[in-house]
C-alpha cells in the first residue's frame, strides 16, 4: 500500500544519516590531523559540545530549562578526580563510567524537584542545587580539597595503553571519540519513540497525557539521561586536565552552556556542537584582539543572533554555499540547517 | 448489559461553587450521547472529572463496569478512555505521522522504547496509515501541525484521539470554530466512527445533536436537568423553557 510505505519514509526520514553530517563528522576528526599544535583548545572545545549536548537533550527535546546544569559536570568532575586520586579504579575508560553514574544518581535523584512547576521554578530549583553541591563541596574539604581543589591527580593510560602525554594528542582523541560515541547514542534515542514522546510533551503536555504518554516519567528519564551525559563530560575535563577545583559547578558554567545553545539551537542535536565551536572560537578571537573587553563582544554576538533570529543568520552563512551547490546539482540541491528554537 | 461509561454521584465544588451535583450519568455501549447545557452548565467540568484532570470531591467513575475514579489521566486513555478539545491541543512542530504515529505507540505500550527508531514497524505504519486515510490528511501527512488549514487540525484532533481506539471517545465540540466550508468534512467523520466505539458529545449546535446523538443529556448548572432520546427532549416543556428557549422549534 503507497500510503503506508510513505508513512514508513517520511516516519524513518530524520533518522537516516544526511551527507552534510557524515562530512561534519569527518571534517572533525580531519582536525585532529590538520591542528596538532591545538590539541588542548580542541579537548576543550569536544568536552563543551558533550555538555552542551546533555543540555539540549533536555532543553531542546523536552523543553525542561536548567542554570544549574554545571551540577552534575561537577559531580563528574570530582568522581572521577576521587577515583583516580585514591587508585579506586585507574582505568580511565572505567573511571569515567563510574563518574557518568555518580552523576546519574544524583539526576535520578533531584529529577523529582525538577520536573514540577514552570520554567522559572525550574531554572530556580537547578540553580538552587547546583550552588547548594558548590557549597557542600567547599565544606567539605577534607574530601575535595576545597578552594585549592584535588591536588596531584595523576591519570593511569587510556586503556593500558595509551598514556595522557604533555600535547594532549590522547586526551584529544580520547575525548573525541567519547562525544562521537555519546552522540550516536543521543542521536538513536531521540529518533524513536521515547524521543517522539519527549517533543511530545514539550510541545503539549496536556495532549501527551490525553494519549497515554506518562509525561512525569518520560521527564525524570531523560532528565537522569542527560545528567549521565553532563557526567561523563565532567569526568571528561578532570581527566584530561588532571584538574578539578570547585569552579567545575560554577554558575558562569551553566550559564556558558546557555549562551552555547543561543549560539547554536537546540532541538537538533548538532546545536550543542556547532555552539560549542563558534562559543570557544569566539572566546579566542576576542581575548586575542582585546584581552580585556572580549567578553564584551561575546555579549554583543548574543544580543546580534537573538535580535537577527538564527535562521536568517544560517541562510545568510549558508548563502554562498547553495549558490555554488545549485551551479552544479540544480536547484533543489541546498545544504540547510534544521531550525528549532527554545 | 454494562454501560460503556457511567457516572455515581458525581460532585466537585470550587469554593463555594458547585459546579458538578450528585451527577449520575449512563452511558450504553456503542451509544451516540449528547450531553448539552446552557453557558456555564459545567460541561467542561464533567469532560475533566471523567479524563482525570480533575479529581471529583465525591462520586464514583465506571469505565466498562471498572472504577477508575483515582487512575491518573494516561491510564484511562490506556483503558480506553479518550477525548478530543474543544480547542485543538496538538503538537505545533510534529506532523500528523509523528502525532498519531505516538498515539499508537503508546497504545501498544511502546511509547518508551529508546532503542528502536521511528518508522520501522511496519505494524505500526500501516495503523498510521490508516487512520491518516480515514481523516483525509494524507496530502498533508509529512507537514508541521501548526502550518496545516484549520479544519484539517480539526481532523487531525479527532485523528489522534481515535488512533488510541478508545472504547469511549468524548468529543467536546468537534466542528467548534470551523469555517462553514470545511465543517461537513468534519461531522461526516464523527458520523463515520466505528459503531463499537461508544461516544459522548458535549456540544452547542443543536443541529448537530438532534442529527447525532440518539440520546440527550440536559445539564443544567451542574446537575442532570432531562435525560432522554432526542424527541423526549426537545418535547420536554422544562428544556424549552430553561435551555433552548422559546425560539427553539420543536
Amino acid at each position: 500500500m503507497s500510503v503506508q510505505s510513505d508513512v514508513g519514509h517520511f516516519a524513518r526520514q530524520h533518522a537516516s544519516w544526511h551527507w552534510s553530517e557524515i562530512v561534519f563528522w569527518c571534517l572533525v576528526l580531519a582536525c585532529g590531523f590538520v591542528f596538532p599544535s591545538r590539541y588542548l583548545i580542541m579537548t576543550d572545545i569536544a568536552r563543551l559540545a558533550l555538555f552542551a549536548l546533555s543540555l539540549d537533550l533536555i532543553l531542546g527535546y523536552a523543553g525542561i530549562v536548567s542554570l544549574g546544569h554545571a551540577a552534575f559536570f561537577g559531580i563528574g568532575a570530582y568522581s572521577a578526580g576521587l577515583l583516580a586520586l585514591h587508585g579506586i579504579i585507574t582505568e580511565p575508560v572505567l573511571a569515567l563510567l563510574a563518574a557518568g553514574l555518580a552523576a546519574t544518581l544524583a539526576g535520578f535523584a533531584t529529577s523529582f524537584l525538577v520536573i514540577r512547576g514552570v520554567d522559572l521554578t525550574r531554572l530556580m530549583v537547578t540553580l538552587g542545587i547546583a550552588l547548594l553541591l558548590e557549597a557542600l563541596a567547599e565544606r567539605f574539604s577534607n574530601i575535595t580539597g576545597g578552594t585549592d581543589g584535588l591536588q596531584g591527580i595523576e591519570i593511569a593510560p587510556l586503556l593500558g595503553l595509551f598514556a595522557f602525554d604533555i600535547f594532549g594528542k590522547t586526551g584529544f582523541f580520547y575525548a573525541l571519540a567519547t562525544l562521537f560515541v555519546l552522540f550516536l547514542i543521543a542521536r538513536r534515542i531521540v529518533h524513536s519513540p521515547f524521543g517522539l514522546s519527549l517533543r511530545a510533551i514539550k510541545n503539549n503536555p496536556l495532549r501527551a497525557g490525553a494519549v497515554g504518554v506518562p509525561v512525569n516519567r518520560r521527564l525524570i528519564a531523560v532528565y537522569t539521561l542527560a545528567s549521565f551525559y553532563a557526567g561523563i563530560a565532567g569526568a571528561l575535563f578532570t581527566q584530561t586536565t588532571a584538574l578539578a577545583s570547585l569552579d567545575v559547578f560554577s554558575f558562569e558554567r551553566s550559564a556558558d552552556l546557555m549562551l552555547v545553545l543561543v549560539i547554536g539551537g537546540t532541538g537538533y542535536l548538532y546545536g550543542g556542537l556547532i555552539g560549542a565551536v563558534v562559543f570557544r572560537l569566539l572566546q579566542e578571537f576576542f581575548s586575542t584582539i582585546t584581552p580585556q573587553y572580549w567578553q564584551f563582544w561575546i555579549g554583543l554576538v548574543l544580543v546580534v543572533i537573538v535580535l537577527v533570529g538564527r535562521a536568517r543568520l544560517h541562510r545568510w552563512a549558508l548563502f554562498v554555499p547553495n549558490l555554488i551547490i545549485r551551479q552544479f546539482a540544480g536547484q533543489r540541491a541546498v545544504v540547510a540547517v534544521p531550525e528549532s528554537d527554545a | 448489559m454494562t454501560p460503556a461509561l457511567e457516572t455515581r454521584g458525581l460532585g466537585k465544588q470550587f469554593g463555594a461553587l458547585k459546579v458538578t451535583r450528585d451527577l449520575s450519568l449512563k452511558i450504553e455501549q456503542g451509544a451516540r450521547h449528547a450531553l448539552i447545557g446552557p453557558n456555564g452548565a459545567g460541561k467542561t467540568t464533567v469532560i475533566n472529572l471523567l479524563t482525570g484532570v480533575l479529581k471529583p470531591d465525591s462520586g464514583r467513575i465506571l469505565l466498562q463496569g471498572n472504577d477508575i475514579t483515582d487512575l491518573p489521566v494516561h491510564v484511562r486513555v490506556l483503558r480506553g478512555l479518550s477525548r478530543t478539545f474543544q480547542i485543538n491541543q496538538l503538537y505545533a512542530d510534529l506532523t500528523p505521522i509523528e502525532t498519531i504515529g505516538l498515539a499508537v505507540a503508546e497504545r501498544l505500550g511502546r511509547g518508551g522504547d529508546w532503542w528502536r527508531v521511528m518508522g520501522s514497524r511496519a505494524d505500526v505504519n500501516a495503523e498510521i496509515a490508516e487512520n491518516l486515510e480515514r481523516f483525509h490528511l494524507t496530502d498533508v501527512m509529512n507537514e508541521a501541525t501548526a502550518t496545516l488549514p484549520y479544519g484539517k487540525q480539526r481532523l487531525l484532533e479527532i485523528a489522534v484521539a481515535i488512533a488510541s481506539r478508545p472504547r469511549v471517545l468524548l468529543l467536546d465540540e468537534p466542528a467548534a470554530g470551523v469555517p462553514a466550508s470545511q465543517r461537513h468534512d468534519i461531522l461526516a467523520s464523527v458520523a463515520a466512527l466505528p459503531r463499537e466505539v461508544t461516544v459522548l458529545l458535549i456540544e452547542h449546535d443543536m443541529d448537530v445533536v438532534f442529527s447525532f446523538a440518539d440520546r440527550i443529556s440536559v445539564l443544567v448548572n451542574g446537575a442532570m436537568l432531562v435525560e432522554g432520546t432526542p424527541e423526549e427532549v426537545a418535547r420536554d416543556p422544562q428544556v424549552k423553557a430553561v435551555y433552548l428557549g422559546e425560539a427553539a422549534h420543536g
